[in-house]
């Protein structure tokens, strides 16, 4: 440690809330102190700059539990500023508890504007999930990541995979994803499913659905990702190809539920499934509550 | 403490975030020119782009290798209070800087590389040079006047140690582009 | 017609009301004073601060309220407190030989330099509930008093260095490394080591430490000493110059003595594992100093092979912050991998039972 560097920056300070909420007075804007987002600013950007690279950095203790989305709350922090409009999904809803309980964290602490609305965000922060609408080039994608390292459950040891990583050694998952192959004649990974980042790093999407995976893929928006628990900020610039392990013979398929979307019709959108009954009742709704809302008021206007 | 009579960002807090952004969004998107927030007045010897760039990302935790006049110096250290070392920097803001001879992390840990302040005489969207890989969609154009003599040669052969590497941000009055390690530039 | 869940919002302050309320408990009942928890429940505060790596006793009893009792989340209630705090800079380190001394055994000699001190221990009690702390827990007659022993009271490991037979601890002079600034990278060396153990989890450490007890990663440890009491801190401020008090904090020091066969470089010796833990815990400075040693096996050309060796295996699961976030996780809805998860098993049924059939 650095001993008693005086930063000239006040504790607190800052103009500004957005229309979302005042802005608690007792905190820093966006909670963090400075020379923590100026720590985790300069990951984000290492980050960037080696796409898919997993950057080490100096993750606090947030107010909020570690694996309920401190990473993606720091990353969010340190981006966001004034003028932004937060969105906050967990499992593609904007009304789940978590994603609520973040959302109202950020309206206090840094008095952001916030929506349920993909197309109005600047800053969606994710867990589970990338919305069915595509994101375009002013947004960022932050993504909140439990375990960062997409050969953890191969080889537990960090020391280790930081080698693989360096040689670019990644036997390991062909020789997993090629097992399952040879025992289900299919590739049994269908969330967490491990890609490729401009031909050269191994990467974990996090655990979304394999639905969503080629999503990633050149995306014109910024996607970052944070794990605070593990202490890595990895990022896919804009317009990266992302690719999904697969072989030729066996090229990847994403998997969704086979039927429309019970509320709004969508056929081409994640399905939840719905138990209404305890007789095998159920229906199958979108994941993602904005863009059902949408289809479904479009639906209305027409009729 | 080193004393200076210029003044750091009027908002410490907003125009860092502002200016990080625009980092971001350059070092995101290769090639693209944008603003940044710059303090009222700077020292002699450091863009108003510098200037911000230092202010937003520079503290006690980097090590800066600076030749910019003293001047600049002196206020730098004053409002990073950062180390200033001849070696082994993190941020490095020398136009005599070797683009090689930076520290340019390992394979383990490329993020270890620095970042180059490159002081440029003028950024635009323009032909001049081509710029392609992450964070562009097809190409992008940028021509950069004042660029050191035989930059080109020396950022493929940089690029060539990828991940390895060193990542640039050319500053020209209050703009900044940024040039991460992965992009490839040619003539054109 | 099915309407999609709504009602989070409401949902989580109707929670957080309800939590409040069960917090507080029967109104009928005097509500506890943060000031009696922190005299009468002193080792769950000692607790919180060791895991909460913050000495601050009225904080930690606070955080003990607040949690209702759970420990583990009150110490991460002072973590997210201290990670707030500004940094004014480093101590100096601790001089534990000059501890004010409340307790102070040792395990290796009958008697020694500076005494025996039994202090207020649990060992030698009867564990019979008494019953009359329930029946109203009049004040004690005071206990009886000795003036303390004027003579320093130097360390076990320090008279076995002096004949040599102890590996002396050499200061590498380096800056140690903070793991709450910068994250853990393997291999890990002791200072930061011992920082994850200080602020580890108690029972993993205890769980740890009994395993090398039992043949996973033999110690051969002595208690060499173990002291309790009150020690000195100092900083310097840059202004001064010179090093001034700015207070005093409670520690337990577990010094263990471990036989050594030696190697090829060094003679055979007694080595020392390690523990120093904010206020009165020595069941975890214990715990953390046959963990300490075991994490020396490999450095001292030991073979490593038992878990309490392991140094990421260790490092990376005793934070017990850490772990209850990412057990406690699993709490958090999951249904969008678990569809994922219900498509590929269905698959997989179709794909098994149609070749059954074939
Ligand atoms: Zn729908």
């Amino acid at each position: 440690m650095t001993g008693t560097t005086q930063a000239p920056s006040p504790p607190t300070g800052g103009r500004g809330s957005g229309e979302g909420g005042t802005r608690d007075p007792g905190y820093n804007f966006a909670y963090l102190d400075e020379s923590t987002k100026r720590m985790i600013r300069r990951a984000i950007l290492k980050a960037v700059a080696i796409p898919g690279h997993q950057v080490p950095f100096g993750s606090r203790e947030m107010p909020l539990p570690y694996g309920w989305g401190t990473g993606g709350i720091q990353v969010t922090a340190a981006i966001l500023g004034p003028a932004d409009v937060l969105k906050v999904i967990d499992q593609g809803a904007d009304d789940t508890t978590n994603a609520v309980s973040i959302r109202a964290f950020f309206r206090r602490v840094a008095g952001v504007a916030t929506t349920e609305r993909t197309a109005e965000a600047t800053v969606i922060q994710t867990r589970h999930r990338i919305p069915e609408r595509a994101l375009h080039e002013d947004q960022v994608l932050v993504y909140q990541v439990p375990i960062p390292e997409p050969l953890m459950r191969l080889e537990p040891r960090i020391a280790e995979t930081k080698r693989l990583h360096a040689m670019a050694d990644y036997g390991l998952m062909h020789v997993k994803l090629y097992e399952d192959i040879a025992r289900h004649g299919h590739i049994a990974t269908s969330y967490n499913y491990p890609v490729m980042v401009n031909g050269r790093y191994l990467m974990s999407p996090s655990p979304i659905p394999a639905f969503d995976n080629p999503k990633m893929d050149r995306m014109p928006a910024l996607q970052l990702f944070g794990a605070g628990r593990e202490k890595r900020i990895y990022a896919v610039p804009p317009y990266t190809p992302v690719r999904s392990l697969d072989f030729e013979d066996h090229p990847f398929r994403p998997i969704r539920a086979q039927h429309p979307c019970t509320l709004c019709g969508s056929t081409d959108s994640y399905l939840d499934e719905v138990l209404t009954d305890d007789v095998g009742g159920r229906i199958f709704v979108c994941s993602d509550t904005d863009w059902c809302g949408e289809r479904q008021q479009a639906k209305a206007a027409v009729e | 403490m080193a004393e200076t009579r210029f003044p750091g960002f009027a908002d410490p807090v907003l125009d860092a975030q502002a200016g990080f952004r625009a980092v971001l969004e350059a070092m995101s998107r290769p090639g693209r020119v944008r603003r940044v927030p710059a303090p009222p007045e700077v020292p002699p010897g450091l863009s108003p782009a510098a200037a911000a760039v230092l202010l937003a990302l520079v503290d006690a935790d980097t090590r800066l290798r600076i030749a910019a006049g003293a001047e600049a110096e002196a206020w730098v250290r004053f409002h990073c209070g950062c180390p200033v070392v001849a070696e082994g920097a993190d941020f490095v803001l020398d136009p005599a800087a070797a683009l090689l001879s930076l520290e340019a992390g390992t394979e383990e840990e490329p993020e270890r590389g620095a970042t180059l302040l490159l002081e440029v005489a003028a950024l635009a969207e323009a032909p001049g040079w081509v710029l392609t890989g992450p964070g562009i969609r097809a190409r992008h154009r940028l021509r950069v006047e004042g660029a050191p003599a035989g930059f080109l040669a020396d950022w493929a052969a940089s690029r060539a140690r990828f991940p390895r590497g060193v990542d640039v941000i050319l500053c020209a009055g209050d703009r900044i582009a940024a040039l991460p390690r992965s992009v490839r530039i040619e003539e054109g | 017609m099915y309407v999609a869940t709504k009602g989070g919002e409401q949902a989580i302050g109707a929670a957080h009301a309800w939590l409040d309320e069960i917090r507080r408990g029967d109104p009928a009942q005097p509500a506890i004073d943060v000031a009696q928890i922190e005299d009468q429940l002193g080792l769950a505060v000692d607790r919180v601060m060791a895991e909460g790596s913050c000495h601050d006793r009225g904080l930690a009893a606070l955080a003990v309220k607040q949690a209702r009792g759970d420990l583990i989340e009150a110490a991460f209630l002072l973590r997210a407190y201290r990670t707030t705090l500004p940094r004014f800079g480093a101590s100096a380190p601790l001089d534990t030989a000059r501890m004010a001394i409340r307790r102070r055994i040792s395990a290796t000699y009958k008697d020694l330099p500076g005494g025996q001190v039994l202090g207020p221990t649990f060992d030698y009690t009867h564990r019979l509930l008494d019953f009359r702390l329930a029946a109203g827990d009049a004040v004690p007659p005071p206990a009886p008093t000795a003036m303390p022993d004027p003579a320093p009271s130097p360390r076990v490991t320090e008279l076995l260095a002096r004949e040599g037979l102890m590996q002396r601890e050499v200061d590498a002079g380096a800056e140690p490394g903070d793991l709450t600034r910068a994250p853990l990278a393997f291999p890990a060396d002791r200072p930061l080591r011992l920082q994850a153990l200080a602020r580890g989890d108690e029972g993993f450490l205890l769980g740890l430490g009994y395993s090398t007890q039992r043949g996973y990663g033999n110690n051969h440890p002595f208690v060499g000493e173990i002291r309790v009491g009150d020690v000195a801190v100092e900083f310097t401020p840059p202004e001064l110059g010179f090093p001034v008090e700015i207070g005093e904090i409670g520690v337990t020091e577990c010094q263990m003595v471990n036989q050594f066969t030696g190697s090829r470089t060094e003679p055979p010796q007694f080595t020392r594992g390690y523990g120093l833990v904010f206020g009165h815990a020595e069941r975890k400075a214990m715990s953390m100093a046959l963990v300490d040693r075991s994490l020396r096996a490999g450095e001292l050309g030991e073979d490593t092979t038992a878990p309490a060796q392991d140094q990421e295996f260790v490092l990376y699961h005793c934070d017990n912050v850490e772990a209850t976030g990412f057990v406690e996780h699993l709490k958090l809805p999951h249904y969008v991998d678990f569809q994922s998860e219900l498509e590929n098993v269905r698959t997989m049924r179709e794909t098994a039972l149609k070749a059954a059939g074939e």
